[in-house]
């Protein structure tokens, strides 16, 4: 049954990579979905970006307990922490709530009520149609996000670090600016473009095979945020074991 | 002229389409019909590559599309236009986008060459100035004719349509069936109607197949059909109560 289903993914992503009737349709399709994934998913990666930062921020300061160790290193473990795991791995998982329910909702739907079929009578190669723009409109705008995650993140935890007096401005700001490995950011985007992949063909894939109506498009959205969330913490292990 | 040979289709256990041949001509509406589960749009699917058929050819003028993979069979779908049984309209896109889509996918021509093909399918329907509309604005009958006017876009030859009356009143099915005739002779399509609508068999079946339990089981045309000994047939065709009163007319 794994294997089965491994195998029907792998081929619709053969047809997904096909080449495109007409590149200027497409590219009508990839600013569509990089607005629809990216815009769209800034208000709440904002929100919770800002309070990730901010737990960070007082629980490590909670468990800084030894007087030997400096205030400064909660500026650090906040912007690493942020940087190599919050921001891209929380963000994703909540993009795969949001964009990937989407995703396999709407390509479920057009499977139902036949939209597909009459993408394949048209001659278009449906996956390709439906699902390359949703796939590069993610793995360009997440990323971006991520970036913009990573940067609220620093920022609430500084606002929560400095209000709360877990930490003073300067403190922090040492911490955050000491011993920073750029590698650490390589990661991070590695990470948020495999994950933007995960989420996107995952979610793809459980839309493109609903069978039946709308009770079976609410289950193929349901196991499409499930299987990205899986996915994406094995994807995270698998890198994280990889590159550091 | 669409040729069917042989076709056989199975869902796992259950053998839908057991060994169906039949010759669908040019400029005549073709009408498949059956009870409900007898493979009528299992054996559409089947002619338009929706399905594969484990055994038989489907010949587009000679050209075995059953043979052909997803490149080759590009140029013939080019000349297919289907209305599906739910219209299938793209949700996302207005009446005018929905018929255009085609023409943007396929030609080269220029948007108001294009929209002014739309605006001429639009007005072949009866749906002029509605281009702005999106599907879930539309009645089911407008549904069907901007389905119909998607469909006939790109000038088809082969003209399929699958339940073209399901959940409309019987004066839009009228209309519907009709405009479908209207087309078929203008276009000199072969065109392939799917249905169980006795109304529309009498008023555009020139060309009739009775499918029963997967197979064929009868051909003829409309003025032939209430007249013959196939007890499965009469069983189907004189099934409503409007039909045995009228069947001493007939």
């Amino acid at each position: 049954m794994l294997f089965h289903s491994l195998g029907k993914y792998i081929l619709l992503l053969k047809a997904v990579f096909r080449r495109p009737e007409k590149w200027n349709i497409y590219r009508k399709e990839i600013f569509k979905e990089m607005d629809s994934i990216g815009v769209g998913s800034l208000g709440i990666i904002a929100i919770i970006s800002v309070f990730l930062g901010a737990v960070t921020t007082v629980q490590t300061a909670f468990q800084l307990v030894s007087d030997l160790i400096p205030k400064s290193v909660i500026g650090g473990i906040v912007r690493d922490s942020s940087i190599l795991e919050l921001s891209p791995t929380i963000s994703a998982i909540v993009l795969a709530g949001k964009v990937g329910s989407s995703v396999a909702s709407q390509i479920g739907t057009m499977r139902v009520t036949e939209q597909i079929d009459a993408l394949e009578i048209m001659g278009i190669n449906s996956p390709g149609y439906l699902i390359l723009p949703k796939i590069i409109g993610a793995v360009t705008t997440i990323p971006l996000l991520v970036i913009i995650s990573i940067g609220l993140s620093i920022m609430g935890g500084y606002l929560a670090g400095t209000a709360s007096g877990a930490t003073t401005s300067q403190d922090f700001i040492t911490g955050l600016t000491t011993d920073f490995n750029p590698f650490t950011f390589t990661v991070s985007m590695v990470k948020a473009v495999i994950f933007a992949f995960i989420i996107t063909s995952v979610s793809a894939y459980q839309g493109f095979y609903t069978n039946g109506g709308a009770l079976e498009v609410g289950q193929s959205s349901t196991r499409a945020v499930v299987i990205s969330c899986i996915m994406i913490l094995f994807a995270d292990y698998v890198i994280a074991q990889l590159l550091l | 002229m669409i040729s069917v040979s042989n076709i056989n289709k199975t869902f796992g256990e259950n053998h839908v389409l057991r060994g169906i041949s039949a010759e669908f001509k040019d400029g005549v509406c073709n009408l498949i019909i059956g009870g409900s589960g007898s493979g009528k749009t299992t054996l559409l699917k089947c002619m338009v590559g929706l399905h594969a058929p484990e055994i038989g050819s489907v010949l587009y003028d000679g050209r075995d599309f059953t043979r052909m993979n997803f490149e080759e069979r590009i140029e013939i779908r080019q000349e297919i236009g289907m209305l599906f049984q739910g219209s299938a309209l793209f949700d996302s896109l207005n009446v005018e986008d929905n018929i255009m889509f085609p023409l943007n996918m396929f030609t080269q021509k220029r948007r108001k060459e294009k929209l002014e093909q739309a605006n001429f399918c639009l007005e072949r329907v009866n749906l002029a100035g509605k281009n702005k509309l999106f599907p879930a604005e539309l009645s089911g009958g407008m549904k069907k004719r901007v389905g119909i006017a998607r469909a006939i876009a790109m000038n088809p030859k082969y003209l399929f349509v699958d339940e073209p009356n399901s959940g409309l009143d019987p004066k839009t099915s009228i209309v519907i069936d009709e405009l479908i005739k209207e087309l078929t002779e203008e276009y000199n399509s072969t065109t392939v109607v799917v249905t169980h609508d006795m109304n529309s068999v009498m008023g555009i079946g020139e060309n009739i197949i009775f499918l029963h339990q997967g197979q064929k089981w009868w051909e003829g045309s409309n003025k032939e059909i209430a007249h013959t000994d196939n007890d499965e047939l009469n069983d189907f065709v004189f099934a409503s109560k409007f039909m045995e009163a009228a069947r001493g007319k007939l």
